[in-house]
């Protein structure tokens, strides 16, 4: 017999899908801004990176209130969603909308550092040898990069899973639609009673992130090892 | 090949202004490092963008500012090799081979994989990663990777400077052996006069971004040869060496030459200092050294303030240097004949 209720159960699955779906949303665009932050040179890059950055500095219902009048009913682009028909607020995917934004810095951190760490003289090798940019980028810099995609989708994963500040603004505390670890955690501890399931809500959020933290040095070292 | 190039570029204060035109398929360029080598072949290959002039490698142009040419790096065939191997890590030697091999176009394609790999001795390492290969494998596998693009050139920045002496001297018969087989031209970068000489037939010598002198290798060599501490150095390929009372004794046109110290490998390359040679007019009573061989003189030539002279002893050529007082009091001059003494130490083993 699970300890768990139907909605604590919704809660725990939501959280997973939320993680999972932010992240995998997240990584082609986080690789494309660790590229081009890696290997362009253009003018406005600094501000660009600063405002990468930013929401690893905000405090995340800052984020939450921000994405909240962007995509509420009068937002700019609430606005065009709305007329296309698709609402988000108050949807699991505006969580998933929250989490990528909070998680973002993190992903392209990642992978920067893999890259940047890259010899300059294999990309030579490679473009000299007749290779075009986007043939150097897929048979050199990708899987050069793999350790650094693995580290940075684990920690966005493991951050989405935590995330709650900008979650409960723009997609609210709602058991069985919104809801997710962390909100029905502070669920559970703001009502009376609440501290078992709390308590066994933090033990499933710890077991995610041992999860995650396992497989990140599983994969982790095979790459190491096949270098 | 034939390559011309009127380029500058410029680096904060420094400044590199190249305008030459050379031909031939074993080119040299020679300097010290900071002397714009690398920054020029950066360009050639279209690594580096010069900020103004134009480049064109067998008529071809290759990079015109006024005419907006710039063609790109992959299409320029310039295939490289670097002072470090710079092999793709997460690829199998087999699969760093064929990198460039893949992505020349058939019609295009000179070099087969079988072959190549025979030449560069690579038939039992084809399945390994390339982490733990030694590094003359390594640079055998990347001088092998450029062979296989098929380029119509390939440019060597300093392929040698990462390897010990032993080591040097072992890959640089794979380099000219894979080139001269496949008909490659090369470009051949390097900070090392020794090296010029054993790999290419003309040299441009660059210093502070500039060009100032072209001609071959071994005149480069003459030219320089009171300049820096070593002399002029006489390169001698002596193959196998008897053996007896210590000294090695090689077969050398039609004389013996003693030496100590054993040859690296078979081709027994030696290299020895003009300054190591002493002269006599007459044949000395007794002597210490090991080796007096009786020469004619066949030319003498002035350097830093000292005199070459170029003696011909029984088929091969040696070059001695006296200062001028020495010169003047033995009365050298072309046609005469003397005896040079070297001692069997003096004789260094490359190869």
């Amino acid at each position: 017999m699970s300890i768990f209720s139907p909605t604590d159960l919704d809660a725990i699955g939501l959280s997973a899908r939320v993680a999972l779906v932010a992240t995998l949303v997240s990584l082609p665009f986080g690789f494309a801004m660790a590229y081009v932050m890696t290997f362009r040179r253009f003018r406005g890059k600094v501000l660009l990176e600063v405002a990468v950055n930013l929401p690893l500095t905000l405090p995340p219902v800052v984020i939450g209130y921000l994405l909240l009048l962007l995509l509420g009913k009068n937002g700019w682009l609430g606005h065009l969603l709305a007329q296309a028909g698709i609402r988000l607020i108050f949807t699991w995917q505006a969580a998933v909308v929250a989490s990528a934004v909070v998680g973002f810095p993190l992903l392209v951190r990642s992978i920067r550092i893999g890259m940047e760490s890259i010899d300059q003289r294999l990309i030579h090798a490679s473009r000299t040898l007749g290779a075009r940019w986007y043939d150097t980028l897929f048979t050199v810099i990708v899987p050069l990069s793999l350790q650094g995609i693995l580290a940075g989708s684990s920690l966005m994963f493991a951050r989405s899973l935590g995330e709650f500040g900008a979650t409960i603004i723009v997609a609210g505390n709602i058991p069985g639609v919104t809801q997710t670890i962390p909100l029905a955690i502070f669920d559970y501890a703001s009502s009376p009673g609440g501290e078992r399931m709390a308590l066994a809500l933090c033990m499933t959020a710890i077991v995610l992130s041992l999860l995650v933290l396992f497989l990140h040095e599983h994969f982790g070292r095979k790459l190491a090892r096949r270098d | 090949m034939e390559l011309q190039m009127g380029v500058s570029k410029s680096y904060g204060p420094f400044r590199l202004d190249a305008d030459f035109s050379v031909k031939g398929d074993r080119v040299g360029i020679f300097g010290e490092s900071g002397s714009g080598k690398s920054t020029l072949i950066g360009m050639l290959a279209g690594l580096v963008e010069p900020d103004d002039g134009t480049i064109c490698l067998d008529g071809e142009t290759l990079y015109s500012r006024s005419a907006g040419v710039a063609i790109p790096t992959e299409r320029r065939r310039i295939a490289m090799v670097f002072q470090q191997p710079s092999l793709f890590p997460h690829l199998s030697v087999r699969n760093n081979l064929l990198y460039g091999y893949r992505r020349c176009a058939p019609q295009h394609r000179r070099v087969e994989f079988e072959p190549l790999v025979q030449v560069l001795k690579l038939e039992g390492l084809l399945d390994r990663g390339v982490n733990n290969l030694s590094g003359g494998e390594q640079q055998r596998v990347a001088i092998g990777r450029a062979v296989l693009a098929s380029p119509r050139l390939l440019v060597m920045d300093e392929p040698l400077s990462a390897l010990d002496d032993a080591l040097k001297f072992q890959i640089i018969p794979y380099l000219t052996g894979v080139c001269g087989r496949f008909g490659i031209p090369f470009l051949f970068i390097s900070h090392s006069l020794l090296e010029m000489r054993l790999m290419t037939d003309t040299v441009l010598m660059f210093d502070k971004g500039r060009l100032v002198e072209q001609g071959n290798a071994d005149e480069l060599a003459r030219r320089r040869m009171g300049l820096g501490q070593v002399g002029y150095i006489n390169l001698l390929r002596l193959g196998r060496p008897a053996v007896s009372n210590g000294l090695h004794t090689f077969v050398w046109g039609d004389r013996q030459l003693f030496i100590s110290a054993a040859p690296k490998s078979e081709a027994g390359l030696y290299e020895l200092s003009s300054r190591d040679i002493i002269l006599f007019k007459q044949h000395p009573e007794a002597i210490s050294a090991r080796n007096l061989l009786k020469g004619r003189v066949v030319t003498t030539f002035e350097s830093g303030g000292k005199t070459g002279v170029e003696l011909e002893c029984g088929g091969d050529r040696l070059i001695a240097e006296v200062v001028h007082e020495a010169a003047v009091e033995l009365d050298i001059r072309p046609g005469g004949e003397l005896y040079a003494a070297i001692k069997a130490s003096a004789f260094r083993p490359l190869g």
